[in-house]
């Protein structure tokens, strides 16, 4: 006797769960007094969903909403209009709720300035609601994992910037918050400490389903660490999907950047046609071209008189960077 | 959305307030301590500018008493008034109050911790102003052990105050500059005996929180004090102290979560 097994449809995805959604955010400010007073679209009409689990990212220049944004969901700054829930709760109702579900590494360190590395995360845990052995022994753990026990006894306003950012982005950990939101947590911290922050981060994901929120303006930190980025531009999301997602709108398209000795030889007939094709950041050009095209042009470039005057040249895949500007980003403003 | 997730607890009220003030307790290490001599070292300067006026003895006796109050209260102001102030102003400025305002703890605990640390910070300066005018004015020390009282109620009333001013001011320099009129006017109105201002310069140091510091210490110094004159100035320092304090924490409230 045979049985045959007939193999089971698969079975749907379970939907993932959502930490965080936000609907039709809306926020605006007066900016100027009198007569020049004008209204400042900070956040317009914006919604997203962040899963949990997932590292989510706001990616965009400085000035384009992502901080009001995150300063909303923190419960910090009340939307115009609007919706934000939080693992199930109105942030926008119930504001207060904000500090018991996540943990927030603002920009600034200024509360924690003059304290000691050690007595800002302590402090910060007993702040969180946890009792004095508890305050201590998970500000000792989260010192060791960071590797900051050297600098413990040490005021933060002593430290070098990207120290005293990996001593702030300590006191979100103890405590522990299913929601992590980190406003540009590694800004000026070496590649020892930024590695720190994301094993840490990764730890926390994986041993516990912590959710983050990341807002960056590094294209290089929104590709290697995120599961899925919304693109903000002027207050609004232009794009919302995983960095592979989003590259492949423009995939196909490749890079050429070209780097002057000094000014372009634009007087050669090869320099001068690429000069209005070419986004120009001080020396450096960029021309964003088919594989074909941007190969055929390193051959001229670099065989030719204009070789003469190049510094430096590089064929790269697409970024997000380039992804934001076929969205209609602004040009300034993403660090590579 | 699934079902809401648990809420973390609150932190409560005494103990964020313990670790408040212990974290600003220990910031006297780190940053105040230039600030903390020039408090004590002003005050010790005006006594002793003031000793080239005012004779000891019974002649000006009464003149010695509230230079000597005066002075030792001064410490007080230029801490507690002035120096809190300027130090939520600059919080506020700097978006400081987004780490307290992102913790469950409730508002008063942050105040209150932050007032009662700054209040701490004048004990050595007044308790050294007040020894140093006693020998200078020779006045009686018996009665000193009042600074137990006057330093924390007199701190609790300034203190409330410079915190209040310091988040109310829309801009770090309005904090400071408000801090250094309170001081000012606790300064030019406390130092010198009230008996020899005019009238309208009067009622407006009766206006004053830091005189009723003052005159509960100077009362102290006559042979016989007036306690239950010193127990009415000590009563107004702390109904002074509840109110500021509670308005500094509606203020704090206000300026965390400015909209």
């Amino acid at each position: 006797m045979s049985t045959q097994a007939t193999p089971a449809p698969p079975a749907p995805a379970p939907p993932a769960e959502i930490c965080c959604k936000v609907t039709g955010l809306t926020k605006a400010y007066r900016s100027g007094r009198g007569a020049k007073a004008r209204t400042v679209l900070a956040n317009g009409d914006i919604s997203l969903e962040i899963r949990r689990g997932e590292v989510f990212g706001l990616l965009g220049p400085n000035g384009a909403g992502k901080s009001t944004l995150v300063r909303q969901l923190t419960g910090l700054l009340r939307p115009d209009q609007g919706r934000i829930e939080v693992l199930g709760h109105d942030i926008v109702r119930h504001p207060d709720r904000a500090a018991r579900l996540l943990a927030y590494l603002g920009q600034e360190s200024t509360a924690l300035d003059e304290l000691t590395v050690s007595l800002a995360v302590e402090t910060t845990a007993r702040l969180r609601g946890l009792p004095h052995p508890a305050a201590r022994s998970e500000r000792d753990a989260v010192l060791a994992e960071l590797a900051l026990e050297p600098l413990a006894e040490r005021p933060l306003a002593k430290l070098s910037g990207g120290q005293r950012r990996l001593a702030c982005f300590a006191t979100t950990l103890v405590g522990e918050r299913p929601l992590l939101v980190l406003d540009e947590p590694t800004t000026g911290m070496d590649p020892v400490a930024r590695r720190a922050v994301w094993a840490a981060v990764e730890r926390r994901r994986a041993d516990r389903g912590t959710t983050v929120l990341l807002v960056t303006h590094n294209v290089i930190e929104a590709e290697t660490v995120l599961n899925r980025v919304a693109v903000v531009d002027e207050g609004r999301v232009i794009a919302c999907d995983t960095p592979g997602g989003l590259k492949a709108l423009v995939d196909g398209d490749v890079r050429l950047d070209l780097v002057w000795r000094e000014e372009p030889p634009t007087h050669l007939p090869l320099v001068a046609a690429l000069a209005p094709r070419a986004a120009v950041h001080g020396r450096r050009w960029t021309v964003r071209t088919s594989p074909d095209e941007a190969r055929d042009l390193v051959a001229q470039v670099t065989g030719g008189p204009a070789f003469a005057a190049l510094d430096d040249f590089s064929l790269a895949t697409p970024s997000l960077e380039d992804v934001y500007l076929l969205l209609g980003g602004r040009h300034e403003g993403l660090v590579k | 959305m699934s079902t809401a997730a648990l809420l973390a607890p609150r932190a409560a009220l005494f103990p964020s307030l313990g670790a408040v003030y212990r974290a600003q307790l220990s910031r006297a290490r780190v940053a105040r301590i230039p600030l903390l001599f020039v408090a004590t070292f002003q005050s010790l300067g005006i006594m002793v500018m003031m000793r080239g006026v005012v004779t000891t003895g019974s002649a000006d006796a009464v003149a010695a008493q509230d230079v000597v109050a005066g002075s030792t209260v001064l410490v007080v102001a230029f801490v507690a008034l002035n120096l809190l102030a300027q130090y939520f102003g600059r919080l506020r400025a700097t978006g400081g109050l987004d780490h307290y305002a992102t913790l469950p703890v409730p508002a008063a605990s942050v105040v209150l911790g932050t007032a009662a640390a700054y209040a701490s910070f004048t004990v050595p300066g007044t308790v050294l102003t007040a020894a140093a005018g006693c020998a200078l004015f020779q006045l009686s020390w018996v009665h000193l052990w009042v600074l137990a009282l006057v330093v924390p109620l007199s701190g609790a009333a300034l203190s409330g105050l410079g915190a209040a001013c310091g988040l109310l001011a829309n801009r770090q320099e309005i904090a400071t500059l408000l801090g250094q009129l309170g001081m000012s006017a606790a300064l030019l109105l406390g130092v010198l005996p009230p008996s020899h201002m005019p009238t309208v310069i009067r009622w407006v140091r009766d206006l004053l929180p830091s005189t009723y510091g003052v005159e509960a210490l100077a009362r102290t110094f006559a042979k016989h004090p007036d306690w239950a004159a010193v127990a009415v100035d000590l009563a107004v320092c702390a109904a002074v102290g509840v109110a500021s304090l509670a308005v500094a924490t509606w203020a704090y409230r206000r300026a965390a979560t400015r909209a």
